[in-house]
């Protein structure tokens, strides 16, 4: 269960998100949609803390965060055991260049976690196996193509058995015919309950795999609704506005 | 046409030597406390507090806006005055070297902390390393691969800068050469050696720089 409660952000004077309050369940996969500058990935960069909200609630799981006056002393260790907690996964992959595809995957759980190396890696070779690329795990990132790469950042999140998977635009970087690829894997872990947020641009997809659609613009959540509902029928005149721009082009 | 007669360099090839051995000393000592203070003074103006920001880069520009004879000069000459203190030639030549290595070894190792791309960071912290541990395990191992490059180049540049010190009459190679040509009235042979002996230490480090560039150069 994820509550997010009055959320607020600002970067200096603009004023990036406004009062954002949503629950999400277990198991549920939310696509998060909009167009540039609506907020979206500012939402889902501080759910994990990448942003710390100003203002306002957060709570992941058994993690919980308050914002405000007192957010100028979060502690490190704070925002580390928290975000352990939330997988995320970017747009330009981010992979450690210096380390093989299994050592990317084994950082988390070993560095962080403290793992044993040996449980550490048979965890690793687990996800690795589960994206489809346990046959790559000594190669290094540079010589994998863009989907094999996102495939190992979502290996490299799952591997901490987090609460939550964060997808920012994943597979906005990658080329088209690589991008199913990246969606198929994303589709099991909605597949097996994995509890995702995925800001995106596929709304084919997000039709398809999520259960509900959250329509931001201008930093506060316009609509709010089952998939197929908010993308087939939108209520609000934005939302209306914003998906005839796919409607066109499909 | 003037003919060549190295025989009476070959003489006096103990000088010579000598000169070389504290060439070489000096350079290693002025290139490792050069290397020290420039990552501390590297980490000073990367630094979150102002203080730490302010000392650092008011050293590094100090000292990078002055030429090195000067400072070697006026640590010799003008620090004692100061500190009323005397210090010997060879102190104020290790001092002034490893300073203005340190802030040009600062200045590589900044930027090559810096040039890491932000994702590299934010990817350590969505899987919830501590600071320390992304330094270390993320950003360190990859800035350190491009720094090394550039930092033995200035290492070189270190080297050939400790031959400013024979102004101090500091016994280096060249300060060795300049003895040995007043005495045997040789100085094209002389100098040709010492330059010739300078180049027999920097070419190999150099096609080393250039090895390891073309191997880093290409993989990021």
């Amino acid at each position: 269960m994820i509550r997010i409660d009055a959320i607020e952000k600002r970067f200096d004077d603009l004023v990036v998100l406004r009062n954002i309050t949503l629950r999400i369940e277990k198991g549920e996969v939310v696509a998060l949609i909009g167009p540039s500058g609506s907020g979206k990935s500012t939402l889902l960069r501080c759910l994990n803390l990448l942003v710390p909200p100003d203002n306002g609630r957060l709570e992941i799981g058994k993690n919980r965060m308050v914002f405000g006056e007192s957010s100028a002393k979060l502690k490190p260790k704070d925002l580390a055991v928290f975000r352990q907690k939330t997988g995320m996964v970017f747009q330009h992959f981010n992979l450690f260049p210096h380390m093989t595809v299994l050592d990317n995957v084994m950082e988390g759980p070993k560095t962080a976690l403290k793992m044993d190396k040996i449980k550490a890696r048979e965890l690793a070779i687990a996800q690795l196996e589960k994206v489809g690329l346990s046959d790559k795990a000594d190669m290094y990132p540079s010589s994998l193509s863009g989907g094999q790469k996102q495939r190992v950042a979502i290996a490299r999140a799952i591997a901490m058995e987090p609460d939550v998977m964060l997808f920012d635009e994943a597979t906005s970087a990658l080329d088209p015919e690589l991008v199913g690829e990246v969606l198929s894997v994303m589709k099991e872990l909605a597949n097996e309950g994995m509890t995702m947020i995925v800001v995106t641009h596929e709304m084919a997809f997000a039709r398809e795999v999520a259960n509900r659609v959250v329509f931001m613009r201008d930093g506060v959540v316009v609509e709010d609704g089952p998939a197929k509902q908010v993308i087939d029928n939108p209520q609000d005149d934005r939302t209306k506005a914003f998906l005839s721009h796919f409607h066109a082009e499909s | 046409m003037y003919e060549w007669d190295f025989s009476s360099v070959w003489e006096y090839r103990d000088l010579l030597l000598n000169g070389l051995g504290l060439t070489v000393m000096l350079a290693v000592a002025v290139v490792i406390a050069g290397m020290i203070l420039g990552t501390i003074n590297a980490i000073g103006s990367l630094s979150r507090h102002f203080a730490f920001r302010a000392i650092s880069i008011s050293m590094i520009e100090l000292f990078r806006c002055t030429p090195l004879l000067v400072a070697l000069i006026w640590f010799y000459y003008a620090l004692p005055i100061l500190i009323g203190v005397e210090i010997s030639a060879m102190m104020a030549a290790f001092l002034s070297i490893s300073l203005y290595g340190a802030s040009f070894y600062s200045e590589i190792i900044r930027a090559g902390i810096q040039g890491i791309d932000p994702g590299q960071r934010e990817a350590g912290e969505a899987i919830g390393l501590m600071p320390g541990q992304i330094l270390h395990r993320v950003i360190l191992p990859q800035a350190l691969r491009k720094m090394i490059p550039p930092l033995m180049n200035q290492s070189i540049i270190n080297l050939k800068n400790t031959s400013l010190v024979s102004v101090l009459a500091i016994p280096d190679l060249l300060y060795q050469g300049k003895l040995i040509a007043h005495e045997n009235f040789r100085p094209l042979e002389v100098y040709t050696t010492v330059a010739l002996l300078y180049f027999a230490i920097l070419f190999p480090l150099t096609m080393l720089v250039r090895h390891l560039e073309s191997k880093h150069g290409v993989k990021h």
